[in-house]
């Protein structure tokens, strides 16, 4: 409810406009610029435009495991989880720390070591991830379930720089480089541009974590039990239904998207810092928000307009703004979404999705 | 069971309950029962306390002092999930229902609890009982709960805490926000699942048709009871019929 009336506020100062007839003009203008700019490119370099294509819904499926750990949390408790990005951060460190430092994947590893050493990186990163950001919720939110909403918001930018401090302690300040462990051999070639096995391999490793997520929430109880708290704390009470586990729940499964999206991002750009989950919490959470903050589809097709929108900027020839802008436009994207359209494309959606 | 037993069986004992809201203390001692098989209706001005006594027997707000027995176990200090296992249901003021998921999902999630929640047959055959009791939600079911009017509402409020099984039902303001003819409708129906074997727990601020229909009642008072009595002797009470039934 309180959403709700946030929801309306922006949209009430801005009637005048709306009554002018304005601001849906100047929407209707900037899309239509947007496919003219991709139409034109599109004709001048077709192969360009079209592994740009690809690589953009690669990458948006890596946002999109992010961008759903803060749509779930926000969906059920209405607060925005900033340590997100962190505990992000901190899986791509367990993808370090595990795959490369303990077992010893490198760029010449046998596939058989390649396979069993991945998954049992991943099943580390996600377990680690899930009972990190549960911790977060145990220790730094679930005390001030009462408070006002500022206080968990502060508490939960405090969470953010005490993991980033960790990731620092682990990673130290400057970049550090991952070796191959995916092949980087050409899997299509799109005009002489090369889509390769490795981002292919993230991108399938993403779609079933995004089915199986959609089986929890929609078929099993405990996804009965997500929908029922993020509709009525008290009513989902009242069934017998424990608010405070599946709170704790809802931070496990948030955690654990959280895991993988760290290893598949470390493995696709095969570079890690530990200040990633800043820059790409926040380009996931305006994923989030583009999509419908709360709206499980939402936040995956908005990480995926995200990755496509990132991909063309740097890609392609005519007239694209460069790597330079890609986040002056994402953070531009969030303010004109929060401004026009508060809901996000998907609207009257709800968190579940139903 | 005989039926004499059963009557003079306390299912439900609330004795000398304080209850809080932060500092506020809005139930100052109160002691109620509920014996097995009874409808039993709280009545009351708004802010008397009527919802906070449900609040505290569901486990919302558990009481600072004083003690409630429910089948003569403990469950004063219970959480709300651990009451309705123990078999006590509510429909809540307001209905509270799931306003995104649909009639039969909202009716679905009072089984959540239940031993029993995946044998279809047992379901089913609640999911029947709840139709015959209001047809109209067997015509919703796909419906989407949140576009139903507040009666339909107030039918799938009560299907669902029926749907848990419950050994004992709260009520809390089924009337409320209902056009004449559906009070009439949910009052005929709170007799006959009372009928049926499930005691009641009934708040109300409609105390005329609460008090025709209930075994005894209590009036309370700023978080007090007030009086305590046979339903048909309240309705007789000079101080009653003036405050609460518009008599003069």
């Amino acid at each position: 409810m309180a959403t709700e009336a946030s929801r309306q506020q922006p949209v009430s100062r801005l009637r005048g406009f709306y009554a002018a007839g304005v601001v849906p003009w100047v929407g209707r203008l900037l899309v239509l610029l947007l496919f003219v700019w991709l139409g034109v490119n599109l004709v001048k370099t077709p192969a360009d435009f079209g592994i740009l294509l690809v690589e953009g819904v690669t990458l948006g499926l890596v946002y999109g495991l992010i961008a759903l750990g803060y749509s779930l949390v926000y969906g059920i408790l209405e607060l925005i989880n900033f340590a997100h990005g962190d505990v992000f951060m901190l899986g791509s460190w367990m993808t370090l720390y595990i795959g490369v430092q303990q077992i010893g994947l490198t760029d010449s590893s046998s596939t058989g070591k390649i396979i069993w050493g991945l998954a049992l990186t991943l099943v580390c990163a996600a377990a680690f991830c899930a009972l990190l950001n549960a911790a977060v919720e145990r220790i730094a939110y679930r005390p001030l379930r009462n408070a006002p909403r500022l206080a968990p918001l502060i508490t939960a930018i405090g969470a953010s720089f005490i993991l980033q401090d960790v990731g620092l302690h682990q990673l130290g300040p400057a970049p550090v480089s991952l070796p191959n462990i995916l092949p980087t051999s050409t899997v299509f070639s799109i005009g002489g541009n090369n889509y390769t096995w490795d981002h292919l391999i993230v991108a399938l490793t993403a779609l079933p974590v995004l089915g199986l997520l959609v089986w929890l929430v929609q078929r099993t109880r405990q996804g009965r039990a997500m929908r029922a708290v993020a509709q009525d704390q008290e009513a989902a009470a009242m069934m017998g239904i424990n608010v405070n586990a599946t709170i704790s729940f809802t931070f496990l499964i948030a955690g654990a998207l959280a895991g993988v999206a760290g290893l598949l991002y470390a493995l696709y750009s095969t570079n890690i810092q530990f200040d990633q989950g800043f820059t790409l919490g926040l380009i996931a959470f305006t994923a989030a928000v583009l999509g419908g903050i709360g709206n499980l589809p939402g936040a995956v097709l908005g990480a995926i307009i995200i990755g496509l929108i990132q991909q063309f900027n740097e890609g392609l020839s005519w007239h694209a703004p460069g790597s330079d802008w890609t986040q002056s436009i994402v953070f531009a994207i969030l303010i004109l979404i929060l401004v026009f359209r508060p809901e996000g494309l998907l609207g009257e959606r709800t968190p579940e999705g139903g | 069971m005989t039926a004499t037993a059963a009557a003079s069986e306390n299912i439900l004992e609330l004795e000398d309950v304080h209850t809080f809201y932060g500092s506020i203390e809005a139930l100052k001692g109160i002691s109620i029962n509920v014996r097995q098989g009874e409808i039993v209706t709280l009545i009351g001005a708004n802010g008397a306390g009527k919802s906070t006594t449900l609040r505290s027997i569901n486990g919302l707000n558990n009481p600072r002092r004083g003690r409630i027995r429910f089948q003569g176990r403990d469950i004063t200090r219970s959480s709300a999930h651990d009451v309705v296992k123990r078999g006590i249901a509510q429909s809540p003021e307001g209905r509270r229902l799931f306003p995104r998921m649909s009639v039969l999902e909202n009716l679905l999630m009072g089984t959540f609890q239940r031993e029993d929640r995946n044998n279809r047959k047992a379901v089913n055959a609640d999911l029947d009982r709840v139709y015959s009791l209001f047809p109209r939600l067997s015509e919703r079911k796909q419906q989407k709960a949140g576009t139903l009017s507040g009666g339909e509402q107030q039918m799938v409020a009560i299907g669902r805490a029926l749907m848990a099984h419950p050994k004992l039902l709260l009520l809390d303001e089924p009337s409320m926000g209902l056009a004449p003819i559906f009070v009439e409708r949910i009052f005929e129906i709170i007799g006959e699942i009372n009928s049926q074997g499930t005691p009641i727990l009934l708040v109300e601020q409609n105390a005329l048709m609460a008090l025709d229909i209930a075994n005894r009642g209590y009036v309370l008072e700023t978080g007090s009871v007030a009086l305590a009595d046979d339903a048909k002797k309240l309705k007789q009470n000079e101080q009653v019929q003036k405050t609460y039934l518009g008599v003069d």
